[in-house]
């Protein structure tokens, strides 16, 4: 790689009681790519992912964006410092509506005294942005923006998700599992938002257990073993086969590359 | 270079599949109709239980039921435990319980007639006093609730006796009178004061319930803040993770209701004259019951606060009305049973609707 990395990990390290969920662990993002992050279940996968967005405190090591080491106390100072997270569970709350949920913790407030004075939000302003970043990313099948989350289907809510992180994210995304929920189809179209994404310039890191998802969007695959890195491999360079060996310890990665 | 046999494509059929994702056929029942309007309009419920109620009542009890007089002695009777509803319509959409919002009351108001009637101490002082401890006590319930992480429930369980006993031991267990009041401090009685138009009596009490309706109304609809307290009582990781500090959050909801629990207490005592401390001793559950019948869910994140004031009123429509057609006041209590149990029957048959 020519370039720096957009973000890194070096030795990071996180216990809950007595189970290590990373040990010693490092993580490299470059610019522009979107490196998928695979692993077995309990290899440690979501507590890198929550270390770098913020929702947990790492025990050891240093994170470090665009060089700069931070570190962030809670989701809302990552998402501050321009990474955004799209969870598993999504992360959204299902009585409130598409638009309130894509501005929660960051509403618009009015111009003027009304704003200044009553902190009154600027609801046609924000109604405004969310539908504008919802067809953007070709999600305005929605008929109704003010409808409440739980009235959508599972693709559709993945959608405003992904149109919330993608709306706001200025360096970096993260996915975890976007498409574990979802069917063929609605993957399908997940699998083109990360393409739209990713072609506005912006690195993503995917997780994922779906190999022909993985294959199909990464650039680079990091292989999560027993709490660290095991590996990176170029997926044009492996099978689906290799990864699968390499994150449950069917091979090492002397052999992989051998192979 | 294997992975192109490996990768088996599955998705090339899809472009001739049927592109209506998930539709479902449009055959709703009426009954359905009427589910999905109740679910997006929760507060829908009791304005229709309030204008029947009184329409039956007007018709049952006639004129002395549906005169002025008598619509705005409802509102006067209602008035207090009305503020308190819309302290606990706070706690609740944030998927708390507050037990003890009665007991700031009392105490709050037993703390500003002690302070300007046995102590001399000018009465606005003492009411910003009270204001104050209501919220104090309110910060020490968020607490308590995010920082000790105990469930709302044994808090304010356990804060209701503490401020019970606090109140007690402050007043002696005696009452502050109300010509003692009149005499020291007639500013506690200041939402005692009375419009008359015709027939009609409407108090500043009266009026000042409205007003917390409408501030914490514009609130909960008009602000962050309030999009903020849906969203953690919705569901309180995923408004963590979305971004909102939840602690932070919750302790100012639980202030601010303590807050009003004190303006309450002012209220209070243009409303009763006197300052017992044996007052209001079931208004904490008069609340909770105001605001269920408000259609307002116990599960938080759902319901308007203007629901928990057309609860009271509901109350109070049906404790009057009952009394003037001479029914027995068992009967009055016999019916807000019943009117807890159908209101919340009715919310959990609503918030089963399928999109």
């Amino acid at each position: 790689m020519t370039q720096d990395p957009i973000l890194t990990g070096r030795g990071l390290v996180k216990h809950y009681g007595r189970v290590t969920a990373l040990d010693n662990c490092d993580f490299d993002l470059y610019p522009g790519e979107v490196l998928a992050v695979i692993g077995d279940n309990g290899a440690g996968k979501s507590s890198l992912i929550k270390a770098i967005s913020g929702a947990v405190q790492l025990d050891a090591g240093e994170i470090r964006l665009e060089g700069k080491p931070i570190q962030f106390k809670s989701p809302l100072e990552a998402r501050d410092a321009g990474i955004e997270t799209v969870y598993q569970t999504l992360a959204l709350s299902p009585a409130l509506s598409i638009v309130d949920n894509m501005f929660v913790g960051r509403e618009i407030v009015k111009q003027g005294p009304m704003g200044r004075y009553l902190r009154m939000l600027d609801h046609k302003k924000m109604e405004a942005m969310a539908r504008e970043k919802l067809s953007d990313l070709g999600l305005m099948t929605i008929q109704n923006i003010n409808q409440a989350v739980e009235t959508l289907s599972g693709g559709q809510r993945q959608g405003v998700a992904v149109a919330r992180a993608a709306a706001f994210g200025s360096k970096v995304i993260i996915m975890d599992e976007p498409t574990a929920a979802l069917g063929v189809k609605e993957s399908r179209r997940v699998l083109d938002l990360i393409a739209d994404v990713k072609a506005r310039g912006m690195p993503i890191v995917l997780i994922s257990h779906n190999m022909p998802h993985v294959f199909e969007v990464a650039d680079r695959i990091h292989v999560h073993r027993l709490g660290k890195r095991l590996c990176v491999i170029d997926p044009k360079a492996h099978s689906m086969n290799d990864a699968v060996a390499l994150m449950t310890g069917a091979k090492t990665p002397d052999e992989a590359e051998a192979a | 270079m294997t992975q192109d046999s490996a990768s088996q494509d599955y998705e090339s059929s899809l472009a001739r599949s049927d592109n209506n994702v998930a539709s479902f056929a449009r055959t709703h029942t009426p009954i359905q109709t009427i589910q999905h309007v109740l679910h997006g309009n929760p507060t829908l419920v009791p304005v229709i239980v309030l204008l029947v109620s009184i329409a039956v009542f007007g018709l049952v009890a006639g004129d002395r039921f549906f005169s002025a007089f008598n619509l705005t002695l409802i509102m006067q009777q209602v008035s207090i435990i009305g503020i308190l509803a819309a302290a606990q319509t706070l706690i609740i959409l944030s998927a708390g319980i507050d037990l003890s919002v009665a007991a700031i009351m009392v105490l709050m108001a037993v703390i500003a007639g002690k302070l300007s009637v046995d102590l001399g101490i000018p009465a606005p002082i003492s009411v910003l006093i009270a204001l104050a401890g209501g919220a104090a006590a309110g910060l020490m319930n968020g607490l308590l609730v995010t920082k000790a992480k105990l469930p709302p429930f044994i808090t304010t369980l356990g804060t209701w006796s503490i401020f019970y006993a606090l109140n007690l031991w402050l007043s002696g267990a005696q009452s502050i009178r109300s010509s003692d009041i009149d005499t020291a401090a007639p500013f506690l009685k200041f939402f005692g004061n009375v419009i008359e138009v015709g027939g009609a009596r409407i108090t500043f009490g009266v009026i000042l319930m409205v007003l917390v309706f409408v501030v914490l109304w514009y609130m909960l609809n008009k602000t962050a803040w309030g999009r903020h307290v849906y969203a953690v009582g919705d569901d309180k990781e995923a408004a963590e993770l979305a971004g909102i500090r939840t602690d932070r959050m919750l302790i100012s909801v639980y202030a601010l209701a303590g807050l009003v629990c004190a303006i309450a207490a002012w209220a209070s005592i243009g409303r009763v004259g006197s300052i017992s401390p044996q007052a209001f001793y079931e208004g904490n559950l008069q609340s909770i019951t105001a605001v269920v019948i408000g259609g307002i869910s116990l599960f938080g994140g759902r319901g308007s606060i203007l629901g928990a004031l057309f609860g009271a009123l509901i109350v109070g429509v049906f404790q009057s009305g009952l009394r003037l057609a001479g029914v027995d006041v068992l009967w009055q209590v016999f019916a807000i049973g019943w009117l807890i149990i159908i209101a919340v029957a009715i919310d959990q048959w609503i918030r089963k609707v399928s999109a």
